[in-house]
């Protein structure tokens, strides 16, 4: 159970004058399971990347394998992959158009030819993973705060019980609580249910918390595709491409450059304590 | 000199059914007091749905208040006379660079404001030079903006503001949509328009590693000002700022948790000069 994808290319407006290569020889696998984050300066592919793992655009060339098929075969049912691979675009609460919550996050396993009873029963699952409290149920979205509007588009998602959850930037602007919440949310998904996260973000911070590992793009090829610890390493190429690291990491650097005893490759606030603790405490 | 002034403003939405007759209103400013001076930057913090980006909409005039006043540079925003006036004092950023960009080429899309007010050609082609400079654009003066990455884009949007020589810039999320360096590119251009141009800025964010050198912060909940202060004094209230879904910065976060563990730290820091400082001062 995996995504592959084999010297993938994309070009867009192949033929034309605005032709534009947005993705350059992408070889990375994702193993069933994983939490992976998807980081890169704007317009560095992260986008194109992800779009291509639902089949919603096609590579120029390149193979893109789902559990060992070639999604690009004849016959291969897309269908079939998007019922597996789950994408939240950006802003995914312009996408609301239902009458109440309850309707809109029916409207996909309807799709997939569920009976009513089934589609109620999917959608008030992935209301509760969410965390979406029930009194908002029947209400209509509209009337939702952000943060409650792409709780909801994102139970739209999960109510189709995706095998791979693909999100784009799930926290732009949020407010901190919001951001907290709905990525806690997604990370209890992680651990219950067996699904795999591919997370894009402009968070350095985000990423550093959650993800298993990490894939740097830039330009439309892979920079980096490590633990996020040895990724930040490099914060300085980060920087060069328009990235960064998370801003605990840049104190350790400076601790470390003033003479006192910690390591550098810390990336969240927790791990900063315990190791200041460690070296200053002794 | 004040700035922006506002006396028990209040707006209220008017709620309506699908037949358009009014059900209802719903409040999302209620009774805000504040107060800026001239050159002061100043950020606005609070949750979605707190009523940050309806306040900041009246200071350009796009809303005008229910009840209560609104003054900018000393006009009242409520006054038909004075509408223009005030636009021209107080420019707006928006979230999203793509919504605010219209002109084809860069150097286009900043003349646009100048040439409404009525500014005299050669002038305006002096003004889209000079904010174009100001804020690091020059070079891409005949691009077309829509090859541009996020942060260069909102730096012309922000350049598109500057030609009309307002007295005060209000950005809205500025960065929400930004890479980590595009954030910083933005960060930087509007200190410096402070420093040179003398604007006062009024930020609304939710990075609070944004608002660390500000002179006030206003903290905004259910349409009401409910914390007030310097950075320094914001921020060192942790638990309260998170009862209204805020945060604090990375680096506060982690001097509150070596404090509590026993370090001896001193309270409010700020930036990550002051804790690696105040560490080395433990050794």
């Amino acid at each position: 159970m995996s995504i592959k994808l084999e010297h993938l290319n994309y070009v867009y407006s192949q033929g034309t004058a605005y032709e534009k290569k947005a993705l350059n020889d992408i070889c990375i696998e994702i193993p069933h399971g994983e939490f992976v984050g998807i980081i890169g300066h704007t317009g560095s592919g992260k986008s194109t990347l992800i779009q291509h793992l639902n089949g919603l655009i096609r590579a120029t060339s390149g193979e893109l394998y789902y559990n060992g098929e070639n999604i690009y075969r004849e016959g291969y049912s897309m269908r079939g992959l998007r019922n597996e691979v789950g994408l939240v675009f950006q802003y995914p609460e312009h996408q609301l158009f239902e009458i109440d919550v309850m309707t809109d996050v029916c409207f996909g396993p309807k799709n997939q030819g569920l009976s009513a009873d089934q589609c109620k029963e999917r959608a008030l699952e992935a209301l509760r993973l969410v965390g979406l409290k029930e009194k908002y149920y029947n209400v209509s979205p509209f009337e939702l705060s952000g943060g409650q509007k792409r709780r909801v588009a994102i139970a739209g998602v999960l109510a189709m019980r995706p095998k791979v959850l693909v999100l784009d930037e799930p926290t732009a602007g949020l407010d901190p609580k919001g951001r907290d919440d709905i990525l806690d949310q997604i990370a209890y998904l992680h651990r219950e249910s067996d699904i795999t996260v591919i997370l894009v973000s402009h968070s350095m911070e985000d990423v550093a918390k959650y993800a298993d590992r990490l894939i740097v793009m830039n330009k439309g090829a892979v920079m980096y595709n490590d633990e996020p610890k040895r990724v930040f390493e490099h914060y300085q190429e980060l920087e060069k491409v328009g990235l960064a690291a998370p801003q605990v990491t840049y104190i350790m650097h400076d601790l470390a450059g003033r003479g006192i005893p910690v390591r550098t490759d810390v990336t969240t606030v927790a791990e900063a304590a315990d190791e200041i603790l460690r070296a200053v405490g002794s | 000199m004040d700035m922006v002034q506002t006396e028990k403003l209040v707006f209220e939405y008017e709620k309506r059914d699908e037949e358009g007759n009014v059900i209802g209103v719903s409040r999302a400013v209620d009774e805000v007091d504040i107060d800026v001076q001239e050159g002061q930057f100043i950020a606005i913090l609070g949750h979605n749905g707190s009523g940050k980006s309806t306040l900041a909409k009246h200071i350009n005039a796009i809303l005008v208040p229910t009840q209560g006043t609104m003054w900018v540079n000393g006009r009242n925003t409520k006054d038909p006379e004075e509408l223009w006036n005030v636009r021209q004092s107080a420019g707006m950023v928006f979230q999203n660079p793509d919504n605010q960009i219209i002109g084809t080429v860069v150097e286009e899309d900043v003349g646009f404001g100048p040439e409404n007010l009525g500014v005299p050609t050669d002038e305006i082609w002096q003004r889209v030079e000079d904010s174009l400079r100001s804020v690091g654009m020059i070079e891409y003066r005949h691009h077309s903006p829509n090859k541009l990455s996020g942060g260069q884009k909102q730096r012309v949007a922000i350049a598109g503001v500057v030609a009309m020589e307002p007295k005060c810039i209000v950005l809205d999320e500025p960065t929400a949509m930004l890479d980590p360096v595009g954030r910083r590119e933005v960060l930087k251009t509007v200190q410096k328009l402070r420093e040179q141009k003398k604007v006062t800025v009024i930020l609304i964010t939710h990075y609070m590693e944004e608002v660390v050198d500000a002179d006030k912060i206003y903290v905004m909940d259910h349409g009401h000002v409910v914390m007030e202060g310097t950075p320094r004094e914001i921020f060192s209230r942790v638990d309260e700022l998170k009862s209204y879904r805020l945060d604090v910065p990375q680096v506060t976060l982690l001097a509150d948790e070596l404090r509590k563990r026993g370090l001896k730290i001193p309270d409010g820091i700020l930036k990550k000069e002051e804790l690696v400082e105040a560490l080395c001062q433990l050794n």
